[in-house]
């Protein structure tokens, strides 16, 4: 078998267009959209992310048995921001009421 | 060159790969719970005060950072370029690819030793002379206690890359890959692409809030 040493179009692609989004997202981090710059700064870290996931790391290609071990562990990590927050969020209105005797 | 065989305890090289992918998967399952519990204790903190984060977000080098992650996000498509030419049997090929992430790998932790000198110069790093101003200063520590620790398990985990690769490319360079068999530069592959996820979320977190106000 000869070897291919062109890189794939859509590696080319994928890599060019994280390149371009990393230059949108510190752009748009000086503008001033309040909490906006937060919500851009995450969707494009997430956008990022998937690119890398799907293309670089070949999920878009793998069966249902490898997607879900790739996805489990931000499934369990869900539930540890879910249950965290649950908590922080809330522990200000509901203030200890039980006297332990001290 | 003979054909390589499976390992002793598989029926065929197939079944291997497979079984290599999901051992991989699992790790980086165990990664993300490693810095997820980090970020979360960011967020945590970084909901109790926002504008000091904010703050503090404003004295991280951006354009080192930038630079960083483009850096990470160039080395992570040269290694899935390496994967896709030691499919098609350019064992050699890709050994210079390898070797060329690795490269980046390390202008990656040199810039990144840059940035530490810099911050250890203005008094930034918490537990290295950390000294700060104003009544944001607690939260500022915070911000930096977790821009530290994360960042250098980070660059722990990119030095690991570095010598897997720089192993990795010289067995690709003696042609250990081929069409059929080439399962290792696939799983370390999947490593580091985790590692550039990694840093692509602290980039968004570390360097990019605070710069508009």
């Amino acid at each position: 078998m000869t070897p291919v040493i062109r890189p794939p179009a859509v590696l080319v692609f994928s890599w060019l267009a994280a390149l371009v989004l990393l230059s949108i997202t510190v752009i748009a981090a000086y503008l001033p959209l309040g909490a906006g710059n937060t919500i851009v700064a995450l969707l494009i870290a997430f956008t990022k992310a998937a690119i890398v996931a799907a293309v670089f790391m070949e999920l878009r290609r793998q069966n249902g048995f490898i997607i879900t071990f790739a996805t489990a562990g931000f499934f369990w990590l869900a539930i540890l921001f879910w249950l965290a927050f649950t908590d922080y969020s809330t522990r200000a209105n509901f203030p200890p009421t039980i006297n332990w005797g001290l | 060159m003979p054909e390589p065989q499976p390992a002793a305890q598989f029926a065929h090289l197939p079944q291997q790969h497979e079984v290599a992918q999901l051992g991989i998967w699992t790790f980086l399952a165990t990664e993300v719970l490693f810095f997820g519990a980090l970020l979360l204790s960011y967020a945590v903190y970084r909901s109790a005060d926002p504008a000091a984060f904010a703050e503090a977000a404003r004295h991280t080098k951006i354009a080192i950072g930038t630079i960083n992650t483009a850096i990470l996000l160039t080395s992570s498509f040269l290694v899935a370029w390496a994967v896709a030419v030691v499919k098609t049997g350019g064992s050699r090929f890709a050994a210079f690819l390898l070797w060329s992430a690795a490269a980046l790998g390390l202008s990656f932790i040199g810039l990144k030793g840059v940035e530490y000198a810099m911050e250890y110069g203005e008094h930034l790093l918490p537990g290295f002379g950390f000294r700060y101003d104003g009544p944001a200063s607690q939260s500022v520590a915070l911000f930096f206690s977790f821009y530290i620790v994360a960042t250098v398990i980070h660059a722990i985990h990119v030095a690991v890359g570095i010598a897997v690769f720089a192993v990795i490319g010289r067995r690709a360079y003696q042609h250990a890959y081929s069409g059929s068999y080439h399962s290792p530069v696939i799983v370390f592959g999947l490593y580091w692409h985790f590692v550039d996820i990694v840093w692509i979320f602290l980039f968004a977190l570390i360097y990019l809030p605070g710069r508009s106000g």
